[in-house]
């Protein structure tokens, strides 16, 4: 089973984003960057089929230079190979753009299987696997906490809002946008980390000139839509004099 | 006027109500708006919708429409779109929508602007404002090339009772379009929901709810004895209910449960927007966060910035005093 896993490197959760000149796109060059957590969950699931029904996972990435830092985490968690779209534009490309580099340099691969995360924590579209799976003339489902597969056919479990689910089946080769919590992540062993230096990373030139269908007009921190009240001193200060707005003026102790 | 078509999402005589914030969204954006409800039984839906000041409500049926797939929704859609020509299509941003809209927005080749929580004029430009980087920033977005423009709304971004009402209902009618239920590759089974609710957060008056801010679970007791000591329900944000330190059923947010209780303390939660649209109806907000740029405490009312550790002893205290 031949298993394709997208992920994308984002700037880590805890980085607070500064604007760039042209108060469009973020200051990366400040930035540090992780593996897209949801992608982390879909690049697992490839693992544990692959184990199960044995097989290929080749990790796929559209993104500049940088992105070879995810990969070769990828590589080293256990994927085989991978693939790395590469050029600047991708960036801050819109989905169009992305899911576009990486149709074109998948194609020719025929993989039986594609997951990716279900959206990334950079721009959160939460379209690039249903449009990946268009371009690919492919079947998709989305949000999946389960995968089986029975030969030619792959049954999912589709997570819907407020705690339903659902079992969808489709036929092979398919495209499954994966949700957190999947799985319990596993972490590069210092064997992998040394396996990884060896495997191969085919760099494919991206054919897309990034012109995609939308445009950041601008880019600004929120405006807050509550008045928070703030409150400081000392943790035993701060503790009382928030004990006292909530009985006094919220009145909700 | 611009042609402004509003996707009802229904199932089976059930409307979502995220479409009447989308029918909101819709009369901000202005122009003339076309309601569409696809599915089977949309009678009682269409006339609901159609108390809304909208030009008129147009009913999609067909059988392959039930139970959803996202390979029927995009090509009853597509052929729907063609017949009304609309230069929007609005949608809200549900999982539903997520499922089917972007394949949509490929299929036509048009721009597709998702997770929008309002519009605005920017110049000659229509804007469409939308969350970015974990709600840390905020972004104005322009769609680009020809329409129809698909955009879908936050489940939140408009409140319900900002609805325009029409003097009189606007009248129905129906489309057909033509369908290949044998082009549908998804099979799909009965929603189910996995473990019994034991838990109905819903109706909790106090909540304490933590976040990755607790960093291990051994820690959980810290929230746990704050919920005691307040009369509170405990809750937690997905990452808590994934690693399993707190079970699912204890989940807040768009994949678990949505709260409106009179008091929401919310200890080490960052504030992702899929947490936030399931608490930010409660009445009180308290975040407690290390993070003074959290985007929870967009929501609070009060916030303490600092370590959870020291604070949650000194009310427990403060409370018991």
């Amino acid at each position: 089973m031949k298993i394709a896993v997208c992920i994308k490197q984002v700037p880590t959760r805890e980085w607070q984003p500064r604007l760039d000149d042209s108060k469009t796109w973020v200051r990366e060059a400040d930035a540090s960057f992780e593996m897209n957590e949801p992608d982390a969950y879909a690049l697992e699931e490839a693992l544990r089929l692959k184990e199960k029904h044995s097989g290929e996972v080749v990790v796929c990435s559209a993104g500049p230079a940088r992105v070879a830092q995810v990969i070769r985490e990828a590589l080293a968690r256990g994927a085989d190979r991978a693939i790395h779209v590469e050029g600047d534009q991708l960036a801050s490309a819109d989905a169009f753009v992305t899911s576009a580099a990486l149709a074109a340099a998948m194609k020719d691969e025929k993989f039986d299987l594609t997951l990716t995360g279900l959206q990334s924590d950079d721009q959160g579209f939460a379209q690039v696997g249903v449009i990946l799976a268009e371009k690919l003339g492919l079947p998709h489902a989305t949000i999946i906490m389960e995968v089986l597969i029975d030969g030619s056919n792959l049954r999912v479990k589709r997570e819907l809002e407020g705690g339903w689910f659902q079992m969808v089946s489709m036929p092979l080769p398919a495209v499954l946008t994966i949700q957190s919590g999947i799985n319990q992540l596993r972490y590069a062993t210092l064997k992998g980390i040394m396996a990884a230096k060896k495997k191969e990373i085919r760099k494919a030139a991206s054919s897309s000139d990034g012109a995609g269908k939308q445009r950041i007009v601008s880019l600004y921190t929120p405006e807050k839509g509550k008045k928070t009240q703030l409150i400081g001193g000392s943790p035993a200060e701060a503790a009382k004099e928030l004990v006292r707005k909530l009985r006094d003026e919220a009145r909700v102790i | 006027m611009a042609g402004v078509l509003v996707v009802a999402e229904q199932r089976q005589g059930k409307l979502n109500r995220a479409s009447w914030e989308t029918i909101v969204g819709a009369q901000q954006l202005g122009g003339d708006i076309t309601v569409l409800v696809p599915g089977t039984q949309t009678g009682a839906v269409a006339n609901e919708l159609a108390a809304a000041q909208v030009k008129e409500i147009v009913t999609l049926e067909h059988a392959a429409l039930e139970p959803y797939t996202p390979d029927g929704f995009t090509a009853a859609l597509q052929d729907a779109i063609g017949q009304l020509a609309p230069d929007f299509v609005l949608l809200p941003h549900t999982y539903q929508t997520r499922d089917f809209a972007p394949k949509l927005a490929a299929r036509l080749d048009r721009a597709i602007i998702t997770d929008v929580t309002g519009v605005k004029q920017s110049g000659a430009d229509t804007v469409f404002i939308r969350p970015m980087f974990q709600g840390k920033l905020t972004a104005d977005v322009a769609p680009l090339g020809p329409g129809p423009h698909f955009i879908t709304f936050q489940i939140g971004a408009y409140r319900i009772d900002q609805v325009a009402k029409g003097a009189s209902p606007a009248g129905v009618r129906a489309l057909t379009v033509n369908l290949d239920a044998s082009q549908i590759r998804q099979k799909p089974e009965p929603p189910f929901q996995q473990a019994k609710q034991a838990v109905d957060l819903s109706q909790a008056e106090r909540i304490v709810s933590v976040g990755r801010g607790i960093k291990e679970q051994s820690n959980i007791h810290v929230a746990e004895e704050l919920a005691a000591a307040l009369g509170a329900e405990i809750a937690a944000s997905r990452p808590i209910c994934d690693a399993g330190w707190l079970p699912m059923e204890r989940q807040v947010g768009s994949s678990g449960q949505t709260v409106a209780p009179k008091l929401y303390l919310a200890l080490g939660i960052s504030g992702a927007i899929q947490h936030l649209v399931g608490m930010k109806g409660a009445s009180t907000i308290v975040a407690i966060n290390k993070d003074p740029d959290a985007p929870i405490f967009e929501v609070a009312d009060y916030g303490i910035v600092g370590d959870l550790f020291e604070i949650v002893p000194a009310i427990i205290a403060a409370v018991k005093s």
